[in-house]
């Protein structure tokens, strides 16, 4: 729980400083260096000295990926409510829209790759660790289906600890209404390709960051179904180097390629252009 | 019963298990085995047989009965293969024009290494994306416990049931006390926020209906299920398959 609460907070020191001209450092938690903020902000937030990769928040994620001012954003005003009256959920909503900056944990909308137009979902970490609830599953639903109607392709960014707990079975039945609305996409042929970000996991990873017609990943991304420490406890046993990591899953067959950060807008304009677009 | 006594109700060894609803209700069971991809996971118990004059396929997830019985069916968590298993039994229902019907009672799909490894999260996505556009009816039953995704994937259905005890959650009620507060004394407190009953779920319209383990009664409502459903048009049947989940928290 420590480690995560520094690990967001590094995020968002990082993040804070977007408006203001200070050198400011930060201590890379992976190799332990000071790194200076806008340094990192230049390599596509990955520190310079170790290659350790920051966790990047869905407004810059959509700006990394897309051409310079061609974002559409759509729902932008879906907000949470409190289904079922669970407790501590409106204050955790709160911290989490303080955290973020963002009413939800996912940006949706429509841009362009390389000039051809896409739809693109983000998800972010900073909201609630990207957990599903109905706002999420309801945006990324409405943007297939926009997608399906007018034969775009959909662009998603993956980040997720799965569905939200404190929505219940209406967060958990959100993988069966987005899984539906891919396939809907799915059957009149249009493309989507889906990124992979540490950690995709849960229920987002049993549901549509499973179903892309290409999968790509990013190096080291973490990417499961089951919890770490829940198939520890199972097993009884200390889980392999390496597993659940995406290079690791590569393996097993379920990515088609890891793709650098500061490589995948280029990537991915190619494989649009491979697709005719 | 609190909602937390009706978690622990449903975990007990003493409730009906899939076999025995299939006993109950299916005519001429024939099990049939395997994923034709890796290999037979009996978690999943399925087949094809009748259910008052209708043929259908039947998919089951199996908890076992003594304890090697429980052994062999790994505790009723599947592993990807019984979900491969499950999704090419229902894509042969599709080619045969036969209903689906799903028992659901599980803890959850198998959390381990070779389950990771072998796509459990993409087993899992599969079913939901070739369920929701299956061209034939699927009825699903959770006949005790719905544990999560694990349980989520074979209820893809056109309508969903809940036997008057079970429950359906989305994470067991020890972990999100865990989770949320840190405490796993605080369990009866999460199992009743996570309004997973099936007369909350009722409540919510998440699920369709429920049911009491009388073999008489349930055969004759499955029976009329599937005709009503056996009327709608391919289109008809996936349009509504659609909506249904198209609705759920808006
Ligand atoms: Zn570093």
């Amino acid at each position: 729980m420590e480690l995560k609460s520094l690990f967001l907070k590094v995020n968002n020191e990082l993040e804070n400083t977007e408006n203001r001209r200070v050198s400011r450092k930060i201590t890379c938690k992976k190799c332990g260096k000071q790194v200076s903020v806008s340094k990192i902000r230049k390599n596509f937030f990955i520190c310079p000295e170790c290659g350790h990769y920051f966790p990047v928040r869905a407004r810059r994620r959509i700006l990394m990926l897309t051409d310079k001012r061609s974002f559409v954003e759509m729902d932008r005003d879906l907000e949470s409510k409190n289904i079922l009256s669970f407790p501590e959920y409106e204050e955790k909503i709160l911290a989490a829209k303080e955290k973020s900056r963002e009413n939800e944990g996912v940006i949706c909308g429509t841009a362009t790759i390389g000039g051809s137009k896409v739809c693109i979902f983000a998800m972010d970490g900073n909201f609630m660790m990207g957990s599903m609830g109905a706002v999420v599953g309801e945006k990324i639903t409405r943007l297939f289906e926009y997608a399906t109607k007018e034969s775009l392709p959909v662009i998603g960014v993956t980040v997720s600890g799965g569905a939200r707990m404190q929505e219940g079975m209406v967060s958990l039945m959100q993988m069966s209404k987005v899984s539906a609305a891919v396939k809907r996409h799915d059957s009149k042929g249009n493309l989507y390709i889906v990124l992979l970000t540490n950690p995709t996991t849960g229920g987002v990873d049993a549901s549509f960051a499973m179903l892309g017609d290409i999968t790509l990943a990013e190096p080291g991304a973490r990417v499961g179904f089951a919890g770490p420490r829940v198939i520890e406890k199972t097993l009884n046993q200390k889980l392999p180097e390496g597993f659940q990591k995406a290079e690791r899953v590569l393996e097993c067959g379920f990515i088609d390629e890891i793709v650098k950060r500061p490589e995948q807008k280029d990537y991915i304009d190619r494989l649009l252009k491979l697709h005719g677009m | 019963m609190n909602d937390y006594e009706i978690v622990k109700n449903a975990r007990s060894e003493k409730r009906l298990t899939s076999v025995d609803y299939i006993k109950l209700l299916v005519k001429d069971f024939a099990e049939f085995h395997g994923d034709r991809l890796f290999g037979d996971d009996r978690a999943i118990v399925a087949g094809i047989g009748k259910i008052g004059d209708i043929p259908v396929t039947v998919i089951g997830i199996e908890k076992g009965k003594d304890t090697n019985d429980r052994i062999l069916h790994n505790f009723g968590s599947a592993m990807p293969e019984g979900y491969r298993k499950a999704l090419r039994l229902m894509k042969q229902a599709e080619k045969f024009d036969r209903p689906v019907v799903c028992f659901v009672d599980t803890a959850g799909a198998y959390p381990g290494i070779d389950a990771e490894e072998r796509g459990q999260g993409r087993a899992i996505a599969d079913c939901l994306f070739e369920m929701s556009n299956l061209k034939t009816p699927v009825l699903s039953l959770v006949i005790g416990e719905g544990g999560s995704g694990g349980a989520l994937a074979l209820c893809h259905g056109d309508e969903i049931w809940m036997e008057e005890d079970a429950y359906f959650s989305v994470v067991s009620p020890e972990s999100c006390a865990n989770i949320l507060w840190k405490n796993v004394e605080k369990a009866d407190v999460a199992a009743k926020a996570l309004c997973l009953t099936a007369p909350k779920l009722y409540e919510l319209g998440l699920i369709d209906r429920i049911f009491s383990a009388d073999k008489k009664k349930l055969k004759n409502e499955i029976v009329n299920c599937l005709q009503n459903l056996m009327e709608l048009s391919k289109e008809e049947l996936v349009d509504r398959r659609y909506e249904k989940f198209r609705k759920v928290g808006y």
